[in-house]
């Protein structure tokens, strides 16, 4: 069974897909949405599949499959995973379907077509797994930099009035990351070729080159801006609330859910094992630029009334968090960071997917414009907390798991830098209750509000940024709000599930991810001792 | 006095040149003694017999590495590999020249260039589907002249061949059927920048001869490695790199480039975007290689200045155009830029991968040039072809197909991965660092991504803006023009995904004999 071409499928699935879905033609939306569905149902199958196939104990990288593709370049197109990896795909197989089921009912801007939405979230998606699962590091980037132009139609075709400049500042800033990224990747083709005789780009043939450290800095820069773009850490992180916020919810969940985590994995994949020496001379540095961007991002947070900015904002915190635990450089750490690209994932998607709710239902994206909705949608109020309080890591949820290995781990290696990123966990409360209370609590206000006189009535919604209107005390007025759906529920459900799951037994994630983190960290050659791995018979792997 | 040495010629491997000259020769006999009727088909069979009849024998050629004509030319992989591309390239333009479904008058070329723009008999003309077939002797001419620059081991052959496609360039440029004055505007101003550029050309060469005694490469070489630092030689050099360079638009030597690609008929511009900057290339690469090899005393700083200027002037005045013509023409600007980047990849032993890298990007640049072009010729409103930017909003929703072509071209011209230019912009890139030229490498891919924002912006605008409601209408092409569309698309898509045989060959190709 692990012999079948797991990854290749994923890939090639929902590329297909997207195909048969771009040639249905115009007007069958439904049959366009029940072929992507079925999809990426399927694919998120093979994900668990592969999953079931790989060997936790086994070699670093599994499921491997490797063709030569461009002969003269020494490129192959080779797949494989290790544990980091593959709970990404699962999550990518998680997000889509749900994702998918999220914007059914979705009106499509003028002149769009469901049909091509989904055709492009397909494509994303098989854009996606390639991004994750190439072991080629040229591969890894024509997905990296291929995978911007179905998110980049997903911005400028079905987003919000800004869409335009989004999807632009998106595509530019990703671009210029990659464009810089390929230098060094050329770099490390040259190098290879002195040091090895013939140039090559497969990740485990370059992990063992003893490259000069000052060669390594410029190279390790390369990809580190690149991937500091990606998982915006703060001098770069401008476009991700423009994009998070104009982007339709669906393209927002996959943004920031998935997209974004090929930074931190790029960290985690590339930038440690290829070049130990610099990243431990430039950690430093890098963990200032990560907890400024938790206390930043966290503040800026705090003072946005846009929820898709705001949660855009959280995000950029998070990944502060994210990077804190990778450029700690021990396992724990590590591992709290891969753990907290997950929870990260599903708790910031579940926030996406409620608010995307919430924005259905009022046609507002601002706080202002909402108020008391938790006494007439109740469910909408609960899945909203449950959201916010995974994504401010209470305990009990999955991402308390992760912050906290997350700042234990790196506790022993970088005091200081973890002490202050713990103060962000308050700001994160702050924004996030804020948030939730003025929304879904106090007096009912804001575009929900309709008039109780049916002959007199406003319609609701129909004003984008109109602020709550309480003047009129002769007329009698209260929230006219649906609560969730049947579909929303089901929408929902699996990733609620999930976050309280994986906030009490997060065993099973850990030991998946564990021998890949430690691998990695054996790769960067400092895993200072003092933290013994709860496995230490996982430690071993090649 | 003895009998006269007759030269040796092998006929055998000057089949491609003989190929598009013939019929270029026999199209003007066509021209003059044709019944005008029966013209047109003529001349485009002609034309095409000519360039594929130059292709195929470069095929067959493949493999041939030898020095011919009294050492005036040289023919040998490089030459083939890029006469290939030239007869290609110049059989698909022909094929633009031939569509006549587009112009309700069917024909992009102006029936009769000596009438004054605008006078009675030129709007009696206008409207009139008489065509003029000219144009087809001129581009097999400008072809043969392209093909034999690429081959030209002698700088005074090259300066003819150089001639031989300027010439009819010229001419070509100031045949546009509409907005007359403009395109005459075109071909005036390429004449004289382009006679003065000849100029610079005629004058290195002569300074050249006078510092080393001879116009073969192969003697420059020997004396430039001897005695590098002879002040004759290096400006003689210049003046020629000079001369070159304005050819393949290189800036500062640009300042034609996008009057004339805008003024001229859009299938002229293709044409000259896509083969005439394969030529100069050609020379270029001939020149430098073999005229001064691995003597980088001389011509690499040289040409790593121009490098920038070309990329950074390419990309950042593209930014600001607003004509579609206008910024391919900066385009073109650009990628001259990233084309001497892959220049720059010849180390000192005489190794390195610059000639095919430079190659392949040629063939890459060519097509989609060529392919963008194309699509240019279909978004038409009631004057003629729809050039200004804001014309092309909404495009997406009128014409998916026209609107996604374009998308597809403009996002291998960015260098996106999957598609030629990405591949193309690797192998250059590679190219350089190579050698260590990484500084000239990390500025062109940051000019890359200048370049991507204007490539982009025209997206946004087919996109993800709202067509406005007098918008031009998108023509419904004709066999010639989706076949180019065809060709053209599918070789940037396989160029893209799959470049493995041709990056071989290219690689096997690049072997310069002097």
């Amino acid at each position: 069974m692990s012999d079948f071409p797991w990854l290749l499928a994923m890939i090639v699935v929902p590329a297909a897909g997207a195909a048969v879905v771009a040639a249905l033609p115009r007007g069958r939306d439904l049959l366009a949405k029940q072929v992507a569905l079925g999809v990426s149902l399927l694919v998120f199958l093979l994900a668990v599949l592969a999953t079931v196939a790989f060997d936790t104990g086994g070699p670093r990288f599994q499921l491997t499959t490797s063709v030569s593709w461009i002969a003269d370049f020494g490129v192959s197109f080779a797949l494989g995973v290790d544990g980091i990896a593959l709970v990404m795909l699962l999550l990518i197989g998680l997000l889509v379907p749900v994702v998918l089921v999220a914007s059914w009912a979705d009106t499509m801007p003028a002149h769009r077509s469901m049909r091509s939405y989904v055709a492009w979230l397909l494509l994303l998606e098989a854009m996606m797994v390639g991004v994750f699962a190439a072991t080629d590091v040229f591969l890894f980037y024509v997905f990296f930099e291929a995978m911007l132009v179905p998110m980049y139609f997903l911005i400028g075709s079905y987003g919000g009035p800004r869409r335009q400049y989004a999807a632009m500042k998106f595509f530019l800033y990703s671009l210029v990351g990659g464009l810089v990224m390929l230098a060094s990747v050329i770099g490390l083709y040259v190098v290879s070729n002195s040091q090895l005789g013939q140039g090559t780009f497969a990740f485990d043939a370059l992990r063992q080159l003893d490259i000069d450290p000052g060669v390594q800095k410029l190279l390790f820069i390369g990809f580190f801006v690149a991937f500091a773009i990606k998982a915006p850490l703060v001098p770069f992180h401008t476009w991700l609330p423009d994009s998070g916020a104009e982007a339709p919810i669906g393209g927002a969940v996959l943004l920031v859910g998935v997209l974004d985590k090929v930074g931190t994995f790029g960290f985690l994949r590339y930038c440690l094992p290829l070049f130990p020496d610099a990243s431990r001379d430039l950690a430093p540095w890098i963990l200032v630029l990560a907890v400024i961007g938790v206390l930043y991002a966290a503040l800026l947070a705090m003072g946005q009334s846009d929820m898709k900015r705001l949660v855009s904002y959280t995000s950029i915190a998070h990944f502060g968090f994210i990077a804190l635990g990778i450029f700690a450089f021990t396992t724990e750490a590590a591992t709290g960071a891969v753990l907290y690209m997950v929870s990260h994932g599903i708790a910031t998607g579940l926030l996406f997917l409620v608010i995307g709710m919430l924005i259905a239902r009022g046609g507002s994206r601002h706080i202002r414009d909402y108020g008391g909705v938790a006494a007439k949608a109740p469910l909408l109020a609960g899945v909203f907390l449950i959201a916010g309080l995974a994504s401010l890591s209470l305990p009990g949820t999955s991402s308390f798991v992760s912050e906290l290995l997350v700042l234990i781990g790196a506790f022993p290696t970088r005091p200081v830098f973890t002490i202050l990123a713990t103060t962000g966990i308050i700001l994160a409360a702050l924004y996030i209750l804020i948030m939730y209370q003025r929304t879904m609590h106090g007096p009912p206000r804001g575009v929900l509000l309709a008039d109780d006189e049916p002959a007199a009535a406003v319609p609701a919604g129909t004003s984008g940024g109109a602020t709550a209107v309480m003047d009129a005390p002769a007329r009698t007025r209260s929230l006219r709000v649906q609560d969730l759906s049947r579909r929303e529920l089901a929408v929902v459900a699996p990733l609620v599930a999930l976050i309280v799951a994986l906030g009490v037994y997060p065993q099973p994630l850990i030991d998946l991810v564990r021998p890949a983190v430690a691998a990695t960290m054996d790769d960067v050659g400092s895993d200072p001792g003092g933290i013994t791995p709860t496995h230490p018979g996982s430690e071993g792997t090649n | 006095m003895g009998a006269i040495q007759a030269p040796d010629l092998s006929l055998a491997a000057l089949a491609p040149l003989l190929f598009v000259f013939g019929a270029a020769a026999v199209g003007v006999l066509v021209e003059a003694f044709a019944p005008r009727d029966v013209r047109h088909p003529v001349q485009v069979t002609l034309a095409l017999v000519g360039m594929v009849g130059a292709f195929a024998s470069t095929i067959l050629l493949a493999g041939t590495r030898e020095v011919t004509a009294g050492r005036a030319l040289a023919v040998d992989g490089a030459a083939l590999f890029l006469q290939a591309i030239i007869a290609a390239l110049g059989a698909l333009s022909v094929l633009l020249f031939a569509e006549r479904s587009l112009d309700p008058a069917r024909s992009a070329f102006v029936a009769s260039a000596a009438v004054p723009a605008g006078s009675l008999r030129d709007v009696e003309l206008a409207t009139s589907e008489r065509v003029q077939t000219e144009v087809y002797p001129l581009a097999s001419f400008a072809v043969g002249g392209m093909m034999l620059f690429t081959a030209a081991n002698d700088l005074l052959i090259m300066f003819v061949a150089l001639e031989v496609l300027s010439l009819p360039l010229y001419l070509m440029s100031g045949l546009a059927r509409r907005r007359r004055l403009l395109s005459q505007e075109a071909a005036v101003k390429y004449f004289l920048l382009g006679a003065f550029a000849s100029a610079f050309f005629l004058y290195g060469l002569a300074l050249v001869y006078g510092s080393t005694g001879s116009v073969q490469l192969a003697d420059i070489r020997a004396a430039s490695s001897a005695d590098g630092t002879d002040t004759l030689l290096v400006l003689g050099l210049g003046l020629l790199v000079v001369g070159l360079m304005f050819k393949a638009s290189v800036a500062p030597f640009h300042t034609w480039t996008p009057d004339v690609y805008q003024g001229a008929p859009t299938p002229v511009s293709a044409f000259m975007a896509a083969a005439t900057k394969v030529a100069a290339f050609g020379a270029i690469l001939r020149l430098l290689y073999v005229g001064f090899g691995t003597a980088d005393w001389t011509w690499r700083p040289l040409v790593y200045g121009l490098a920038i200027v070309s990329m950074v002037v390419g990309a950042v005045l593209g930014l600001t155009q607003t004509d579609v013509k206008r910024m391919l023409a900066y385009s073109s600007i650009a990628h001259a830029g990233f084309l001497l980047t892959g220049v720059i990849g010849l180390s000192n032993d005489g190794s390195g991968s610059g000639l095919a890298a430079t190659m392949f990007y040629l063939l890459t640049y060519g097509l989609t040039t060529l392919g963008i072009f194309a699509v240019v010729t279909l978004v038409r409103d009631g004057d003629g072809e729809a050039t200004h930017l804001s014309q092309w909003a909404g495009l997406a929703q009128r014409s998916p197909l026209t609107a996604g072509l374009m998308t597809f071209f403009l996002l291998a011209l960015a260098g996106i991965p999957l598609t030629s230019g990405f591949t193309g912009k690797f192998a250059v890139f590679r190219a350089a660092i190579e050698v260590g030229a990484w500084p000239l490498a990390v500025i062109a891919l940051l000019a890359s991504a200048v370049a991507a924002f204007f490539y982009l912006r025209l997206v946004v605008l087919m996109y993800f803006s709202d067509p406005a409601p007098d918008g031009p209408t998108v023509g419904v092409a004709g066999l010639p023009t989706t076949t180019v569309l065809a060709v053209t698309a599918a070789a940037t898509l396989v160029l893209g995904i799959v470049p493995g045989s041709v990056l071989d060959l290219a690689r096997s190709a690049a072997v310069l004999v002097g």
